[in-house]
């Protein structure tokens, strides 16, 4: 029995095994595991593209949206404070995309009623660039940008 | 494994403000070791925060969040002894949830 066991280990039917779950999408090393994780929009690289990953349309700028407590010039890329208030009324979910990072879309918030349309958080920026800050609110998006130049960026290590 | 959430809710006004420190690499997935390997991603991709077991806030996170990541939001209502609950889940599959009470 024990010997029968090694033998098919040793012939490698362990291996197959991991590549029979890996080809039935069992194993997807790191690939999305937490559910609700919108991979699509993560993935984009531009702000057309990410809109359609949310399904939403083109947002509309909106001076409803302002940055509080973000700096101008952040020193260090790895950990730029961005606070982003929404006056706009029934706001549903606020995100932040930094437009010329590897991939835009860097966090997302979903406010359920109750909750301020204000959201506090720490991003990396590769270097200097727009900053925005897309609303949904009402089944519409609002946008808008604001450049934080990065002395030192956060990316690359 | 992973070291504990910091959270602090305090009562200001008519509504409880909530400031999170997860512990977290946050690694992008971009960086690349000495040898000039890729180091693999790693970073949290859900947050879910709750009010005595009401969702207040879900979040989806990037690799573009920093290390250890930091959240503050405030919700309308709460009061002192209250909880707070943080949890969240990473691409690798680890889970965290910690709790705190409303001072």
């Amino acid at each position: 029995m024990n010997a029968n066991r090694r033998d098919v280990l040793k012939t490698g039917g362990g291996v197959t095994l991991l590549t029979l779950l890996a080809a039935a999408g069992w194993l997807q090393p790191g690939d999305a595991l937490a559910a609700g994780w919108n991979k699509a929009a993560f993935d984009t690289r531009t702000m057309d593209e990410t809109m359609k990953a949310l399904g939403g349309s083109a947002p509309a700028q909106s001076k409803d949206i302002t940055f509080v407590a973000t700096p101008e010039i952040a020193e260090n890329g790895a950990v730029v404070p961005i606070t982003v208030s929404s006056a706009i009324a029934k706001t549903e979910a606020i995100a932040i995309l930094v437009e010329k990072n590897p991939n835009m879309l860097a966090a997302m918030f979903e406010l359920p009623a109750g909750t301020e349309p204000s959201i506090g958080t720490r991003v990396k920026m590769s270097q200097t660039s727009n900053v925005y800050a897309l609303v949904k609110a009402d089944g519409r998006y609002y946008v808008a940008a604001k450049e934080i130049k990065v002395t030192l960026g956060g990316c690359g290590g | 494994m992973a070291e504990p959430t910091k959270i602090r809710a305090n009562v200001a006004g008519d509504s409880t403000e909530v400031k999170v420190l997860m512990n977290h690499e946050m690694e992008t997935g971009q960086r690349k070791d000495a040898q000039g390997k890729t180091i693999p991603a790693w970073f949290i991709q859900t947050v879910t925060a709750t009010h005595n077991g009401k969702t207040v806030l879900s979040a989806q996170c990037g690799p573009a969040v920093s290390k250890n990541p930091f959240l503050a939001f405030k919700f309308k209502g709460g009061a002192k002894g209250d909880k707070v609950q943080i949890s969240w889940v990473d691409n690798k599959g680890d889970k965290r949830t910690d709790e705190a009470t409303v001072a």
